[in-house]
């Protein structure tokens, strides 16, 4: 196998263009057979949510998503990885994280889409607080133990 | 030894502070004793760590459970349960 190769991360205010950040893993080669492509949207949860305020750690949420990313590269044989994740408040349709994952074999590319999201989400330092469309504030979200057993479940069957 | 301590979301607003540089006391040897410690210095740190087991924390910017000797430590960060993606 050729060299490991170095994931994209990158944690920024403003949107992102997911055609371009696909078109950016696979352009001028021939050598990717699939791409996996996983989109995060702010939900307006049956019309409640004004916003999400996204409260992150600079600095450890680099490093955190791209031990995640590392891991991920190691483990299963990739030509492209980029992950994306906004911060600052997200109205409801907008785009909020996005995982791209190239790979010469669809079953490769999916699993570490996959992988990427679930540790992503117990483990990289973000916290999503609500804007209600009444005014009132909603309050932090809640860490959801199915996210927690999701991630563990890449743990077994080393 | 000076450590800046950092806090986010809940755990921030209810603390009143983003972040502070301490003096941290003789004896206070891992992450479990610095939630302890911090508990009682005033209302708002005593409502912030009530459950101190769903804290979270690291240290140097990576993740630690509580056991973890903080010896060394320049930046430990305090926070909820993580909800990004």
């Amino acid at each position: 196998m050729s060299a490991v190769l170095a994931p994209t991360v990158r944690i920024q205010r403003q949107d992102f263009d997911v055609a371009a950040e696909i078109a950016g893993l696979t352009q001028g080669r021939a050598d990717i057979g699939a791409v996996v492509t996983f989109s995060g949207l702010c939900r307006d949860e049956q019309g409640a949510l004004a916003a999400l305020e996204l409260e992150h750690y600079p600095g450890m949420a680099e490093a955190e998503i791209g031990r995640i990313a590392t891991e991920a590269v190691q483990r299963w044989p990739l030509q492209g990885l980029t992950v994306i994740h906004r911060h600052g408040k997200i109205a409801p349709g907008e785009n909020i994280v996005l995982v791209v994952a190239a790979s010469a074999h669809r079953q490769a590319a999916f699993e570490a889409a996959n992988f990427l999201m679930d540790y992503l989400k117990s483990r990289a330092p973000f916290w999503k607080k609500e804007h209600r469309v009444d005014g009132s504030e909603g309050g932090w979200v809640e860490a959801k133990e199915t996210d927690v057993k999701a991630a563990q479940r890449w743990k077994s069957s080393e | 030894m000076t450590t800046r301590l950092i806090y986010f979301a809940w755990v921030r607003e209810r603390i009143g502070t983003s972040e502070e540089d301490v003096e941290l006391p003789v004896g206070i040897e891992t992450v479990a004793d610095l939630l302890r410690w911090l508990q009682s210095r005033g209302e708002g740190y005593e409502h912030a760590l009530q459950y101190p087991d769903v804290i979270r924390v690291a240290i140097n910017q990576e993740h630690v459970d509580h056991h973890e000797k903080i010896s060394g430590a320049r930046e430990i960060a305090l926070f909820p349960p993580m909800t990004g993606g």
